[in-house]
C-alpha cells in the first residue's frame, strides 16, 4: 500500500482564521459527515448565523464553546486517496507555547497562519521560533484572508519574503508559502481563480506531496529498551527478547551494538517485527519507527531504561545535561528543583542546578534569567543526574535528545527539554563516565 | 562472552549508509505506522505499571487492541488482565465471542456486572432504560478491587469531539474522574504514567486510528469478529431514524413497524441503545467500502446515548466513563 501518514501541527494568532481553515480542510476533503455538519448548522443557527460556521467543527469541549475559545491541543483526522493526516490543532493564545511545543514535537510539518492584512506579527515569530527549536522539518505558511486584500500579489510576496528571512534565522529549512482564503476555500483544496500570479500548490496538494519522515539510513541506530520479554514456557524456555521502538536508524542482524549506560558490547542475532497477517517473525533488518523485539548474542543484564546503540556511532553518556526547555506547568521551573528526567525509556532522578537564560521569543535573543522560568517560557538550564544516561544532541536525534522533566513529588510533567551537547561529535569521553 | 566497558570505538563520522535503492524500502505505510505506535504504547504500559487491565468487550476496537497486545509481547502472553463491564444488555453472540477469545488465549477475565448492582439496589435503572451510563460505578469498583493501576481502552480520538483532546495516557483521580485541565502534555513518544496511590491511568493505544483504519487492519490481519459486524437478517424497527433490533430490552412502541432487514452493526454496545445500519457487507473488504462511502459517523449512526446532548460524552467522561 502506498498510503502513508503525515502529522502536522497548526499555529496562528487569535482571529487569523485557524479554526476556519482547519474546518475548511476537513469539509473540503469530505471528512465531515452529515451528522457532524448538521450539528454545526444547528449550533450556527442557535448563534444567529445564517450559514454554517466551519470553525465550530473543531471546537471541542463545552467549556470552550461557552467561552468561544480553544484551550488545548486537539487531534483531527482526515484523509485523501494519497495520504492520511493527523492534525494537531493548537490554539493561538494564552498557552500558545505549551500547546505548540506539544503539537510540534510529533509533527512532520508546521502549518503557520498569517492574516494577510496584518502580515508578520510578534506571534508569528514565536511560532517560527518554536518550530525551529523543535526541529520540525517542513513549514507551510498560509497567508490567509487574501480576499480582504483584493488578492494582491505584492502583499503576499512581501509577507512571504519576510517570513522566509525569519525562518532561515530560526534554523527552519524548508518553507512553502500559499496565498489563500479559509473562508471562501480558495487555494485550500481547490485552486483559486483569483491568483493567476501564483503557480505553487494549493494547501492540500502541498500536504499530500511533501516528503514524510527522515532518511533513516543516515541516522545512528538507537533502540530504547521498553520491556524484556521472557516467556519461560515449555516451548520458549530460554527466550529473551528486548522489546522497543527504534528511535532512529536501520538495525540489521549481525550488527555490533553497545548496551548503554553499562557499555557492554554484543551483536544482534535476531530481529522480530509483526508481519502482515500474523504474529511477529524474524526479519533481516528493521528501521525507525518500527516496534521490534531484538535477540542478542550474549546473556546480558539489560532492563527497561537501557539503550541499545549501533556500535559505529555511539551516543554520549552523561550525568550533567545542558538543555533548552519549554516550561509546560503552571508552576514555574525553579533552580534547585528536584525532578525526574525521562529520556528514551530511562527515568533518572536529578536536580535543576542552573537556569542559564531565557529566550526572548519576540526579540530573538537570550537574556539572563532569574532563578525561575515561568509557564510558556523557553530557556536554557543545567541538570545534574543521579545516574548517567545515554543522550544525543537533539538536533541530531530527536528521540534520544528530547526529554521530559517530571515533578518528583506529584508526577506532573513540568517541562520539555532538548539536549544540547557542546560538541556534536559522537561517542565522546562521556562514554566512560559511570 | 561479552566484553565489559570496551574502549570506545574510534569516532567515525561515516553514516551507516544503506545500499543504494534501499532507501525507499525504509518507509512505513499507514497501518504499519499505527501498529508500531500502538505496540509501543502497550509496551510502555507493561514497563511503567504493576497491574494493567485491558478492557475487552468483544467489540471490534477491543478485539484489535487485544490482537496488538498479543503481537507486542509474543512469544510471551500479554501481561494484562482482561476486564469487561457487562451491562446485562449485551448481545449474546458478542459475549460468546468474548469467552471463546479468552479461552483461546488462556487469559484471565474479570467481569463487572451492572445487573448485580441493579439486583442489590446499588444502582437503579434509568427511566429511559439505557444502561451505558450505568457502567461507570461497576467499572470504578472493579478497578479498585483489582487494584489496577492502568486500564487500557480501545477509544479513538476520531470518535467524538470530546475525545479529540484525550491524551494517550489519561490520568484519573481516585474517583475515576477526568479533569481536562489536569491532563499532561504529551511530547514525542514519551508517555508519563506517574500517578499517586489510588489513582489510575487510562491508556488508549488506538488514539490515532480512525474507524476505517481499524477495518483495514482487521482485513489485513484477518482478525475474527463477532458475526453481527457483518450483514445478516434481523428483526428491526425504526426509531429516531435508526434501526433498532427487537430484543428483550428494545420493544417496538405503538406505530413502530417491525420488519426483517439485512443489517450489520458498526458498534456493539448495550442492546438497548445500539442500532444497526442497513448493509450488504459480508466481509471486511465490503465493510471498508461501505464505511468509506458513509455519510454518518459511527456514533451518529448508531448510538442513541451520544445524541442526548452536544456535550453528552464530555459529561460522562468527567464522571469516569470510558
Ligand atoms: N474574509 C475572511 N474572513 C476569514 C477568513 N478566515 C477566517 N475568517 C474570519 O475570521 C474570524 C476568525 O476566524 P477563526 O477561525 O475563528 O479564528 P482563529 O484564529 O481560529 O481563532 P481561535 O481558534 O479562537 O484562536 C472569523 O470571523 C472568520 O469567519 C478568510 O479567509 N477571509
Amino acid at each position: 500500500m502506498d498510503h502513508d501518514l503525515l502529522r502536522l501541527a497548526t499555529a496562528g494568532s487569535v482571529d487569523d482564521g485557524k479554526s476556519t481553515l482547519v474546518g475548511r480542510l476537513l469539509h473540503d476533503t469530505k471528512s465531515v459527515l452529515a451528522d457532524q455538519l448538521a450539528a454545526v448548522e444547528r449550533a450556527s443557527r442557535d448563534r444567529g448565523l445564517d450559514s454554517a460556521d466551519l470553525a465550530l467543527l473543531t471546537d471541542g469541549l463545552r467549556a470552550e464553546r461557552e467561552q468561544g475559545i480553544t484551550i488545548d491541543v486537539a487531534y483531527r483526522y482526515f484523509s485523501t486517496t494519497r495520504r492520511s493526516f493527523v492534525l494537531a490543532d493548537t490554539p493561538g493564545h494564552v498557552e500558545y507555547t505549551r500547546n505548540m511545543v506539544t503539537g510540534a514535537s510529533t509533527a512532520d510539518l508546521a502549518l503557520i497562519l498569517v492574516d494577510a492584512r496584518h502580515g508578520i506579527v510578534e506571534q508569528t515569530r514565536r511560532h517560527l521560533a518554536v518550530t525551529g527549536l523543535l526541529g520540525v522539518r517542513h513549514v507551510a505558511l498560509a497567508v490567509n484572508k487574501m480576499d480582504l486584500v483584493g488578492w494582491d500579489e505584492l502583499t503576499f510576496a512581501g509577507i512571504r519574503d519576510e517570513f522566509q528571512r525569519l525562518a532561515t534565522g530560526f534554523g527552519v529549512q524548508e518553507v512553502t508559502a500559499i496565498p489563500l482564503s479559509a473562508l471562501t476555500g480558495d487555494n485550500v483544496v481547490d485552486r483559486s481563480a483569483h491568483t493567476p500570479w501564483y503557480a505553487g500548490p494549493t494547501l492540500l496538494e502541498h500536504l499530500e506531496t511533501v516528503p514524510v519522515g527522515t532518511d533513516v539510513t543516515t541516522e545512528p541506530v538507537r533502540l530504547p529498551v521498553q520491556v524484556v520479554i521472557r516467556p519461560r514456557t515449555a516451548t520458549h524456555p530460554d527466550y529473551r527478547g528486548y522489546a522497543g521502538r527504534l528511535a532512529s536508524g536501520v538495525l540489521r542482524v549481525g550488527d555490533p551494538v553497545v548496551v548503554l549506560p553499562s557499555g557492554h558490547r554484543t551483536s544482534v542475532v535476531g530481529i522480530e517485527v509483526p508481519v502482515p497477517g500474523g504474529l511477529p517473525a524474524d526479519v533481516e533488518a528493521a528501521f525507525a519507527p518500527q516496534s521490534v523485539t531484538v535477540r542478542l548474542a550474549d546473556d546480558l543484564d539489560i532492563a527497561r531504561g537501557d539503550l541499545i546503540a549501533g556500535a559505529s556511532r555511539l551516543p554520549h553518556v552523561r550525568t550533567d545535561l545542558e538543555a533548552t526547555v519549554a516550561v509546560l506547568s503552571p508552576e514555574p521551573l525553579r533552580s534547585g528543583q528536584r525532578v525526574v528526567v525521562r529520556v528514551g525509556t530511562a527515568a533518572v532522578r536529578g536536580v535543576v542546578t542552573d537556569i542559564v537564560d531565557e529566550l526572548d521569543l519576540a526579540g530573538l535573543e537570550h537574556r539572563p534569567a532569574g532563578t525561575t522560568l515561568p509557564l510558556n517560557a523557553i530557556g536554557r538550564i543545567r541538570v545534574r543526574l543521579a545516574a548517567s544516561v545515554p543522550v544525543d544532541d537533539y538536533r541530531a536525534a530527536r528521540h534520544t535528545g528530547g526529554f521530559l522533566l517530571i515533578d518528583e513529588a506529584d508526577g506532573a510533567t513540568l517541562a520539555a527539554g532538548m539536549v544540547s551537547l557542546d560538541s556534536t561529535t559522537e561517542g565522546d569521553s562521556g562514554w566512560l563516565a559511570s | 562472552m561479552s566484553t565489559v566497558i570496551a574502549p570506545p570505538e574510534p569516532i567515525t563520522t561515516r553514516p551507516d549508509h544503506a545500499p543504494e535503492g534501499e532507501r525507499t524500502a525504509y518507509r512505513l505505510d499507514l497501518l504499519d505506522r499505527l501498529e508500531s505506535e500502538a505496540i509501543h504504547i502497550l509496551r510502555e504500559v507493561a514497563g511503567q505499571f504493576e497491574r494493567p487491565a485491558l478492557l475487552f468487550s468483544g467489540g471490534k476496537d477491543s478485539v484489535v487492541m487485544l490482537e496488538l497486545a498479543v503481537r507486542a509481547f509474543y512469544p510471551a502472553p500479554p501481561p494484562s488482565t482482561l476486564l469487561h463491564v457487562d451491562t446485562g444488555h449485551n448481545f449474546p453472540e458478542v459475549l460468546a465471542f468474548r469467552d471463546e477469545t479468552v479461552q483461546r488465549l488462556g487469559a484471565r477475565l474479570v467481569v463487572a456486572s451492572v445487573q448485580d448492582y441493579l439486583d442489590d439496589g446499588r444502582l437503579r435503572e434509568r427511566p429511559d432504560g439505557t444502561r451505558n451510563p450505568l457502567q461507570t460505578v461497576p467499572l470504578l469498583d472493579a478497578i479498585a478491587a483489582g487494584r489496577f493501576d492502568a486500564v487500557l481502552g480501545g477509544g479513538r480520538r476520531d470518535e467524538e469531539k470530546a475525545r479529540a483532546k484525550e491524551r494517550i495516557f489519561s490520568i484519573r483521580d481516585a474517583f475515576g474522574a477526568w479533569d481536562p485541565r489536569r491532563q499532561r502534555p504529551e511530547l514525542w513518544d514519551l508517555y508519563n504514567g506517574r500517578h499517586a496511590p489510588g489513582e489510575h491511568v487510562r491508556v488508549f493505544p488506538l488514539s490515532n486510528w480512525t474507524e476505517l483504519d481499524v477495518w483495514r487492519y482487521i482485513e489485513r490481519e484477518r482478525i475474527a469478529l463477532p458475526e453481527l459486524y457483518y450483514a445478516h437478517e434481523r428483526e428491526v424497527f425504526e426509531r429516531d431514524g435508526m434501526l433498532v433490533a427487537v430484543g428483550p430490552w428494545s420493544q417496538p412502541r405503538r406505530g413502530e413497524a417491525v420488519e426483517v432487514r439485512r443489517v450489520r452493526y458498526r458498534t456493539v454496545g448495550d442492546m438497548s441503545c445500539t442500532a444497526a445500519v442497513p448493509s450488504d457487507a459480508g466481509d471486511a473488504a465490503a465493510v471498508i467500502r461501505e464505511v468509506a462511502g458513509s455519510r454518518l459517523t459511527e456514533r451518529g449512526a448508531t448510538r442513541a446515548d451520544d445524541r442526548l446532548s452536544e456535550a453528552a460524552m464530555e459529561d460522562r467522561k468527567k464522571e469516569g466513563y470510558f
